[in-house]
């Protein structure tokens, strides 16, 4: 299974900042499908997925932009009352250690994604499986 | 009341002063032929030996020493005595991350506290005083010149070194300090602590010795006001001795130069020449009495002017203006030399670029430091705890390198001008 990549940007604490990378990926025609903010006091961390990331990844750098690509897994939970909390349980007690998260949303289907990054991809997917927890595909997300 | 610490010399003739110099200036030219193969070197380089150097008028024809000279040559390079002759080391940052390291006989340390206690008395200073010494004491020569001064003059000395603001005040009041010795900006804090505690009446201060760092008139007349003292300037450098190179007597215009021991010169930064009396240039300093350390026409960075107008104070040795910028771009900051340089190579080394900007102000009378840098790819994560721990780093790499905290700011890639000038990667906010 090919992975789902995410990208991550450095942002500086100030007004506006955000609005000229998400003009940078309009402007380039990207469509975001998740985004989330990590924050200090001075600077922050975005993190995206973009429908196409290698696009995105190339307007980014001409911008001038510093990021990163980091591989994450975006699981398809169970779209129901306690769906995430039993997902969590489930990786607390295969002592899965969460680094971030955060949801996904596509318009796809009526599913409910969340996009992981942990320490240890290995012995996340294996309690994932184990469980018969579904990820999502890079297909099923609208991504390429 | 005594006036002078040593009468005889602070307000000998010009035509004494400049028999004593003449006399002294041959004979340390000949001690660094003779002793620093590096000055040496210089010498021969212009075609120059001892003879040629007959007295003050012909110091011009000497080379200059920078502070580069005393980085290629550290540490033993430009020693005018073997080592076992040598008691002390005193030293303060260089250019480039190399610390200037000088070095002290017995007679050295002797002449140098000589000149700290003239100070002291310049400022009323007697063995009725108790002197509160609050420059750091080790490395840097605030703490043992005044020491060392005082002890001569013979007050009861408090030596305190920097910092710990309630155990200062304590001494001050339990001890009733009435002459003080440390930075202008820990003047004026100390100053604002006494009032926020009503200690006022309990403070018996008449004079304060404030130096290592720039001063304003304004600064001067809050501190004296709200202390109820007189205020005086102190000016020295490691290089050529320590604090009382040149200190303020009671005219308060100006530092009188002790000239038994430096002569002062003005040059013009960018040609070398020396500058006729009053105008303003880079001063130049050259050691005529010093043994260890025996620099010559060493260039101090420093630009002001001298004077050699009749005192009211009744010394003879001239007088130069508070310094009023530099010919390089160090920065003091905190008391601390500063040079952009060595910011420059902690943050190559940490992988930033050599693209930064540098913010000096000053918050309740303290210096503020802080760095901007922008981000690369090398250092950038996803995670933000480790851009934090990469921060820390760089934080403890900096603080390593200048002995002082340096607030860290991240900022986005090319946000900061390219430029050649130290204008733009300097900004002092510092109203002085
Ligand atoms: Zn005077």
């Amino acid at each position: 299974m090919t992975n789902i990549h995410q990208i991550s940007i450095f942002l500086e604490n100030r007004a506006g900042s955000l609005a000229e990378v998400t003009g940078m990926l309009a402007e380039s025609g990207i469509n975001l499908r998740a985004l989330s903010i990590a924050e200090s006091a001075d600077y922050g961390v975005l993190r995206i997925i973009a429908d196409d990331a290698e696009k995105a990844t190339a307007a980014l750098l001409e911008k001038g932009c510093v990021l990163s690509m980091t591989p994450v897994t975006v699981v398809s939970v169970p779209d129901e009352p306690a769906g995430l909390s039993e997902v969590l349980k489930l990786l607390a007690e295969g002592s899965v250690d969460i680094e971030y998260m955060y949801s996904l949303f596509t318009h796809q289907n009526a599913k409910a994604y969340m996009v992981f990054r942990v320490a240890d991809e290995e012995k996340f997917r294996a309690v994932l499986s184990a469980h018969g927890i579904g990820l999502a595909t890079k297909e099923e997300l609208g991504l390429k | 009341m005594k006036r002078y610490y040593q009468p005889e010399i602070e307000t000998a003739s010009r035509e004494q002063i400049l028999a004593w110099q003449n006399e002294r200036l041959v004979k340390q030219v000949h001690h660094v032929w003779e002793n620093v193969p590096y000055y040496r070197k210089k010498m021969e380089e212009k075609g120059l030996t001892p003879e040629d150097i007959k007295g003050v008028a012909d110091l011009h024809k000497l080379p200059f020493l920078t502070k580069d000279d005393l980085r290629e040559a550290y540490p033993y390079g430009l020693m005018g005595k073997p080592l076992k002759d040598c008691v002390r080391i005193q030293s303060t940052s260089g250019t480039t991350g190399k610390r200037v390291v000088a070095f002290y006989t017995q007679k050295d340390i002797d002449l140098w506290e000589d000149c700290c206690a003239r100070a002291i008395v310049a400022v009323g200073g007697t063995e009725e005083d108790v002197c509160q010494v609050c420059y750091g004491y080790g490395l840097f020569t605030g703490g043992p010149g005044l020491n060392g001064g005082s002890h001569k003059v013979g007050c009861l000395t408090l030596p305190m070194s920097s910092g710990n603001t309630d155990r200062q005040l304590q001494f001050m009041t339990d001890l009733e300090a009435t002459i003080i010795c440390c930075t202008p900006s820990y003047a004026a804090y100390l100053a604002e602590s006494i009032h926020e505690r009503g200690l006022r009446d309990q403070i018996k201060l008449k004079a304060g010795i404030f130096g290592a760092e720039a001063w304003s008139e304004e600064m001067r007349r809050d501190v004296e006001k709200s202390l109820g003292i007189r205020a005086y300037d102190i000016y020295g450098l490691t290089e050529i001795s320590g604090p009382g190179v040149a200190f303020e007597c009671e005219e308060q215009t100006g530092m009188h130069i002790n000239e038994d021991h430096f002569i002062a010169e003005i040059i013009d930064p960018n040609t070398g020449e020396v500058l006729p009396e009053g105008e303003k240039g880079e001063l130049v300093f050259t050691c005529i009495t010093k043994e260890a350390f025996p620099l010559l026409r060493y260039r101090t960075r420093d630009i002001c002017v001298l004077s050699r107008k009749k005192c009211s104070c009744g010394r003879t040795h001239v007088k130069m203006s508070k310094p009023m910028g530099r010919s390089d771009d160090m920065l003091i900051i905190k008391g601390v030399n500063v040079f952009p340089s060595q910011i420059e190579t902690v943050l190559l080394e940490q992988g930033y670029q050599a693209n930064y900007q540098i913010i000096v102000d000053r918050v309740n009378n303290s210096d503020t430091l802080e760095v901007q840098v922008e981000m690369t790819a090398e250092n950038f994560s996803d995670s933000l705890s480790k851009i934090g721990e990469m921060e820390k780093q760089l934080v403890g790499a900096l603080k390593a390198m200048l002995g002082i905290y340096a607030k860290v700011k991240l900022v986005a890639p090319k946000t900061i001008a390219r430029s050649e000038g130290k204008a733009v990667r300097i900004i002092d906010k510092r109203k002085i």
